[in-house]
């Protein structure tokens, strides 16, 4: 046991105290903090720089279009600026080019009184900006026409009036839209985080044993230590500084909502499902956090111990990134719609459990038993992984040479046992 | 106090690595373990510590077989270093002096201590990729002798020291031994064999086919050397019945005989040649015995 805690606390503080951690952890805590003051800090940009007029240069061929564009861009706060000009075509064309101006718009009614619009902008790209110049013209046209209808204003709104569809499901596990829109923003971020830290940390317990073992301190440790109770200290020791990694970010991120200044945060905070922080959906991240952690790193301190050199870890390590990346893959169409069936089916999957499970247990109102079934099924994994990877990692850490994966499993249980 | 192997064989698959071999080192005792490239002395080194166990035959320390029980008794020092590149010298040999049952303050005691002996003690915050090959192996050697054991393993101690480090090293290593500890080493250099150890192992291809004190291995070879340093032309003294091998210097030649009175042969037929300035009938070097058995061994 005295052992086994030296073991834990060169893992937890050398690697705790490396610079490439600190500067992580500080990197992505500045982020958790600029992140929730986005919108404060593009406000005060915007005071400082005075804003950029959002200017609209129109020409106007019927002479009676230009104001009311004018009255309906004011009034949907689509901060478009419309200035009427007599310029050409062709003059307008090229300061759109030279980035004179943004943008120019040609109006006009033909016979039928029907618009005719003609939109430039230097790129395609602004979907949005044309799309509520439209609308304002669309909303035009419909006044226009009603006009020549003779068709009162009470009648147009009849007319335009919107239905009533109302969503009844009866999936008992289903949460209601509302509620989904809450709990996805939580989830979408923790399920990432899970995703980055199980690679982040199986990466860096595959490189430490790599490392030990190019190094030759492998023999000193395990001559002193037996290479089982050496893995789990190791990967125990990373796991808990991943676990604090995780914490400070959760602290960062608590802190920063709370104090941050902008008035517009509520909307940010609401809009990601923090203003109902679920308790349990934290819980359920740390257990999943931590089985996915110990699910992968058992594995890969297993491929690390069998390379001999620390440039050939990536490639040692390869199968389980994709694992990762495949339960990544599975795990994100489920934020749009958690019911679907083969999300069902990959949470029981031990490799793919710790995200598709932990999604489904955020988004969905399950019952408590497939959770704890997900959970026992990677428990037992990881027991049978921790003794298979033990006889593995014995043998393991004292071959050296060139590796050649599969085969090199074989032949390190064989001298393990030797 | 010893370290006794019986018998001891050590297969891997069809591959036989170490062979029956038996010896065994008491206290205050410095044992020679010498073999070519491959030969089987890590594979060795590693079943004395328990990192593989023996195919066949025992090894035991003090009666008892070696485990995790017995090793803070144990220092090691591995043929390549075997140290944390990134980590700073004191850390390190705090850390290692832990794992071998030391506690803080006594590790910190001795690391300094140790890092004074050996002329480093400003290496203490450097990091151990930031020093030199030879320094890096002095680090290495004071990880195996921090926490005073009673067993040393040491494979290849020398390598890549400089000569006045390599007496610094062999003192720390001689005042082991005059406190009662056991000592094993490797080596190459069989000057450094020859100078250090009461007894000692040739094994090749894990075949023990020497073993003995320095004075038994020497006198059972049987063979000697004559020196015979002249001016005159001796080449016709090469081919006198008994004598096995001729090097020759520019002083003179060396002759390898296989008895002593093949040298009064020798001695009457180079003075038959015109006068002589030196003659001597010399021990075979270590050096003349390895070459010997184990370049016969390949042959």
């Amino acid at each position: 046991m005295r052992e086994f805690m030296i073991i834990f606390k060169q893992a937890f503080v050398t690697k705790g105290k490396t610079k490439s951690f600190i500067l992580t952890t500080a990197i992505m805590i500045a982020a958790v903090f600029l992140f929730a003051n986005m919108i404060s800090i593009i406000d005060s940009v915007k005071e400082m720089t005075g804003g950029i007029e959002d200017e609209l240069y129109v020409v106007d061929e019927s002479g009676e279009l230009s104001d009311s564009l004018k009255e309906k861009l004011d009034a949907t706060n689509s901060g478009i600026v419309v200035k009427t000009t007599n310029e050409s075509e062709k003059a307008l064309t090229e300061k759109v080019s030279s980035e004179e101006i943004n943008s120019f718009l040609i109006i006009g009614l033909d016979t039928e009184n029907t618009i005719q619009a003609n939109y430039t902008s230097l790129s395609a790209l602004d979907f949005g900006r044309s799309a509520m110049i439209m609308e304002a013209l669309q909303s035009i046209q419909s006044e226009l026409k009603a006009e020549q209808l003779s068709l009162s204003a009470e009648q147009l709104q009849t007319l335009f009036s919107p239905i009533h569809f109302e969503q009844h499901s009866v999936s008992t596990t289903t949460k209601s839209e509302e509620e989904l829109s809450e709990a996805r923003g939580l989830v979408y971020i923790l399920v990432f985080l899970i995703y980055f830290t199980v690679i982040f940390y199986s990466n860096m317990i595959a490189t430490e044993v790599a490392t030990e073992k190019s190094s030759r301190v492998m023999e000193i440790l395990i001559s002193s230590i037996s290479p089982v109770k050496h893995m789990f200290a190791k990967v125990l020791g990373i796991g808990s500084l991943g676990l604090v990694q995780m914490m400070l970010l959760g602290i960062a991120g608590f802190i920063a909502v709370k104090t941050s200044a902008s008035n517009m945060v509520e909307g940010v905070t609401s809009f990601f499902g923090f203003s109902n922080l679920s308790i349990s959906t934290i819980v359920f991240a740390v257990i999943f956090f931590l089985l996915g952690y110990f699910l992968y790193a058992t594995v890969a301190a297993l491929l690390g111990s069998l390379v001999s050199r620390t440039e050939d870890v990536q490639q040692a390590i390869m199968p389980i990134m994709i694992l990762v990346i495949l339960a990544f893959m599975i795990a994100m169409p489920g934020l749009t719609n958690p019911e679907l069936v083969f999300l069902k089916y990959a949470s029981y999957v031990p490799f793919f459990a710790p995200l598709v499970m932990f999604l489904r247990v955020g988004m969905l109102d399950l019952p408590l038993w497939e959770p704890l079934l997900s959970i026992a099924i990677m428990l037992v994994t990881i027991s049978i992984l921790g003794v298979f990877g033990a006889r593995v990692y014995r043998g393991g850490v004292l071959m050296y040479g060139p590796s050649r994966s599969l085969k090199d499993i074989k032949k390190a249980i064989q001298l393990g046992k030797e | 106090m010893a370290l006794h192997l019986e018998h001891v064989t050590k297969k891997f698959g069809d591959f036989t690595a170490v062979d029956d071999l038996s010896l065994s080192v008491g206290d205050g005792t410095m044992y020679g373990f010498l073999g070519a490239n491959g030969a089987g002395k890590t594979t060795t080194f590693r079943m004395i510590l328990g990192l593989l166990n023996a195919t066949d035959g025992r090894i035991t320390w003090n009666t008892d077989p070696i485990n995790y029980k017995t090793s803070p008794e144990i220092g090691y020092l591995p043929e390549e270093r075997g140290l944390y590149p990134k980590m700073k010298v004191d850390e390190q040999l705090i850390f290692l002096g832990q794992l071998r049952g030391m506690n803080k303050s006594d590790a910190k005691a001795a690391l300094q201590k140790w890092l004074d002996r050996m002329e480093i003690p400003h290496y203490a915050n450097k990091k151990v990729e930031e020093l030199s090959k030879g320094n890096q192996q002095k680090i290495q050697v004071i990880a195996s002798l921090l926490h005073n054991p009673k067993l040393l393993i040491l494979d290849e101690p020398f390598s890549g020291l400089d000569p006045v480090n390599v007496e610094l090293l062999k003192e720390a290593i001689l005042e082991f031994r005059n406190n009662g500890a056991t000592i094993v080493f490797s080596s190459h250099r069989m000057d450094h064999v020859e100078e250090l150890c009461e007894e000692l192992s040739i094994i090749h291809h894990g075949r023990q086919i020497v073993s003995g004190t320095l004075r038994e291995v020497k006198q059972s070879f049987g063979k000697q050397n004559v020196r015979i340093n002249s001016d005159n032309d001796l080449s016709k003294l090469d081919s006198i019945s008994g004598v096995t091998s001729v090097s020759r210097s520019i002083e003179g030649a060396v002759y390898q005989v296989e008895s002593e009175h093949i040298a009064n042969t020798l001695l009457i037929a180079a003075l038959e040649s015109g006068p002589i300035r030196h003659f001597a009938i010399e021990e075979p070097s270590l050096q003349d015995i390895f070459i010997e058995k184990v370049g016969k061994a390949h042959a």
